[in-house]
């Protein structure tokens, strides 16, 4: 069974509608990147599918559940997919390990001491346990990132979903950040990225989602996508024509 | 029961309303005339008087408007003057008034670009010259809400002349109160005509600030 | 004509104007305290809170911004005993002072809440927190910090608006120099002590608050 179920999902800003008719069916385990033009409606996908936005037509399902818009719903959703941002998003009053224990303790009441054991694991894990008392003014772009990474693990969710996450970032910085997402993806994490790293979408990933125009103009595995693309819309976004 | 109905206890209020309004009005243009001073005074070109206009800005702001109430009733009587509740009220508001008008100037002063100041100056200007010429036209457009807010400190101000003696809205509160045992009554209204009077000002202020800050997002 | 100070005559009358330096005290810390809380409370009703509550929070934060604080302490303190709310003194002056510094602190403080980014919220909503979990934990302290300055501000009229409870016979600072003038008629000497004590007090309450700043809000940068 898959694990996230978009079937048929539509959403209209306005007059304007940015996902016009989505179905994709991601397993457990599997790393899907989804490319495409600006406005072409792959942030606002993945922003529906941590309910940020609502859906106006389609089902989307996580892990056998239902996604509704209501609070406790969306609550229970958000347990189960981790959402990393462009922007980063730390709080900026609270150290890089308090960033990470915040949720755990306040959402699943994990006692301080449990959290911070935790939160210590997971900035391991990102490389960054030696920063765990630093807040995010004093940690470059990629720390921060990374810090984000591990704050949204620490709630331990079945899937992560990355909205552009190296976007923001300084060419230089982009490589930690990428090391972080690969290692990921080979310990078996589900990931969902929207990302313009055409590269690492080929090297990691298992299946790549083209959208153009609120649609899912094309899918299948790197190689067939960016050495065989079908359409001229991918041809040309690929530079090829 | 009391022989005052509802309405002639509005309507003693409304009358004293009248003195309420009229403090306002000469401590909000007296306040506004010696503000200017104050102001030219902080921003001129002459340290002394920047000195003694900036003491005299954290002298009144820093301290309540009832003491400086007290000081010109009691002080300016046992200076010798004769000084009757009306002026010493009139007197310290004015003061007052001035000190927060000619801090809320300065912000908007300050607000305008140094290159306009180098330019009037490039022109061989006066100070007087570039502050009349160049720079109070430009602070004058966001100078008007804050000084509209302002003007409902001032309205509310005016209730502490009571204290003093001065008979205005507050002051015939607590009489009417006194005649008619209904203090819930009496002060509710009083609440009341204190918020007619108060609240336009503070609404056209929001109105004013609003229009200001959509006038500069399309500049 | 030539008036002749006499401080003299001011010192029997020392532990009054202590005690009036304490009740000024009291009267500031529990009403700037509470206040702060209430307008908190008003802050996030007004700005996040249900449909429901904004418009009697707007109703209450108009009326009080829009009237004196003499005539609301005179309301709860002569007023409010004829529908059966009787309060002492003390009482209705802290009572007065926190309705008042809660309309104040509520617009101030709803003006930090909404220059949080929107990052922030959808952090806080995507890590499975709910809208009050976020507020606390994520909006508030920088919404705090963002506008402390303001806030100082603001509890510091509130100090000076106090003076107007020795009117209701708060034996504050004021009430030791009405006290004193009334006594010895050195009038000038009286008022002149108390707006020395009143500003030495506000500059402590503003160093207090910078203190507190610092020890609440450790980033200096944060604010953003």
């Amino acid at each position: 069974m898959s694990l996230i179920a978009i079937t048929e999902v539509r959403k209209r800003f306005g007059d304007n509608e940015v996902l016009k008719g989505i179905n994709l069916d991601v397993d457990p385990g599997e790393v899907i990147a989804i490319i495409g033009k600006s406005g072409s409606g792959k942030s606002t996908l993945l922003r529906c599918i941590n309910g940020l936005e609502t859906i106006d037509d389609g089902e989307i399902m996580v892990a056998g559940a239902h996604l509704a818009p209501d609070d406790a719903h969306l609550r229970a959703l958000r347990l189960k997919v981790g959402m990393i941002f462009q922007s980063f998003n730390l709080f900026p009053h609270l150290t890089a390990g308090r960033n990470v224990m915040l949720s755990p303790m306040v959402v699943k009441r994990v006692s301080a001491k449990d959290a911070e054991a935790e939160a210590r694991l997971r900035l391991d894990q990102v490389g960054l346990g030696h920063k765990f008392d630093a807040y995010p003014d004093e940690l470059s772009g990629g720390q921060q990132q990374r810090v984000a990474i591990a704050r949204a693990l620490a709630m331990q969710p079945l899937a992560l979903l990355c909205d552009e996450i190296t976007s923001a970032l300084d060419p230089e910085l982009v490589n930690e950040v990428l090391q972080v997402v690969g290692k990921l993806a080979d310990e078996g994490m589900t990931l969902l990225m929207v990302t313009h790293e055409m590269r690492f979408a080929r090297e990691v990933c298992d299946r790549v989602v083209f959208m153009h125009q609120g649609r899912v103009h094309e899918i299948g595995p790197p190689e067939q996508v960016f050495t065989n693309p079908q359409t001229p819309e991918l041809q040309q976004f690929l530079g090829m024509l | 029961m009391s022989p005052f109905t509802t309405w002639d206890i509005l309507r003693n209020l409304l009358f004293a309303a009248e003195w309420t309004i009229l403090l306002s009005l000469v401590a909000f243009i007296g306040g506004g005339i010696v503000g200017l001073a104050v102001l030219f005074a902080r921003t001129g070109r002459n340290a002394a008087l920047r000195r003694v206009s900036m003491v005299y800005i954290e002298l009144i702001q820093g301290t309540p408007l009832l003491m400086q109430l007290f000081l010109s009733f009691f002080g300016l009587s046992l200076l010798g003057f004769d000084v009757p509740p009306w002026f010493a009220a009139g007197l310290s508001l004015t003061l007052w008034t001035s000190a927060f008008l000619a801090e809320i100037w300065r912000g908007c002063v300050e607000a305008i670009p140094r290159g306009q100041w180098e330019a009037s100056s490039s022109l061989a200007m006066t100070y007087f010259e570039q502050m009349r010429h160049v720079v109070l036209p430009q602070a004058l457009r966001i100078a008007v809400p804050p000084t509209v807010g302002f003007s409902v400190q001032v309205v509310k101000g005016t209730a502490l002349t009571s204290i003093i003696g001065f008979v205005e809205l507050s002051k015939a509160s607590t009489m009417i109160t006194n005649a008619t045992f209904q203090p819930f009554v009496v002060y509710g209204l009083a609440a009341l005509v204190y918020f007619a009077l108060c609240w336009p000002l503070s609404k056209s202020s929001q109105i004013l600030e609003r229009k200001l800050n959509v006038a500069h997002r399309n500049h | 004509m030539a008036y002749v100070f006499d401080y003299g005559a001011i010192v029997p009358y020392a532990p009054l104007i202590a005690k009036g330096v304490g009740i000024t005290v009291e009267l500031t810390v529990i009403g700037g305290a509470l206040g702060v809380g209430l307008g908190i409370v008003c802050a996030w009703a007004r700005s996040l809170g249900p449909r429901w509550l904004r418009p009697p929070v707007t109703l209450y934060v108009e009326l009080i911004r829009n009237t004196p604080f003499l005539i609301q302490l005179f309301f709860i303190f002569f007023g409010l005993p004829s529908i059966g709310v009787s309060l002492g003194e003390m009482q209705a002056a802290i009572l007065a002072m926190v309705i008042n510094l809660g309309a104040y602190g509520c617009e101030i403080i709803r003006a930090g809440i909404e220059a949080t980014p929107r990052g922030q919220f959808e952090a806080g909503a995507s890590l499975a927190m709910t809208r009050i979990q976020t507020f606390r934990h994520v909006v508030l302290m920088p919404a705090l910090q963002r506008i402390w300055p303001a806030l100082t501000s603001q509890i510091v009229i509130v100090m000076f608006g106090s003076a107007v409870c020795s009117q209701i016979a708060v034996e504050d600072i004021t009430f030791a120099a009405n006290f004193i003038q009334s006594r010895t008629f050195r009038a000038f000497e009286a008022y002149i002590i108390a707006t020395v004590l009143y500003l030495v007090l506000a500059l402590i309450l503003r160093q207090v608050m910078r203190s507190l700043g610092t020890l609440l809000f450790p980033r200096r940068r944060a604010a953003r």
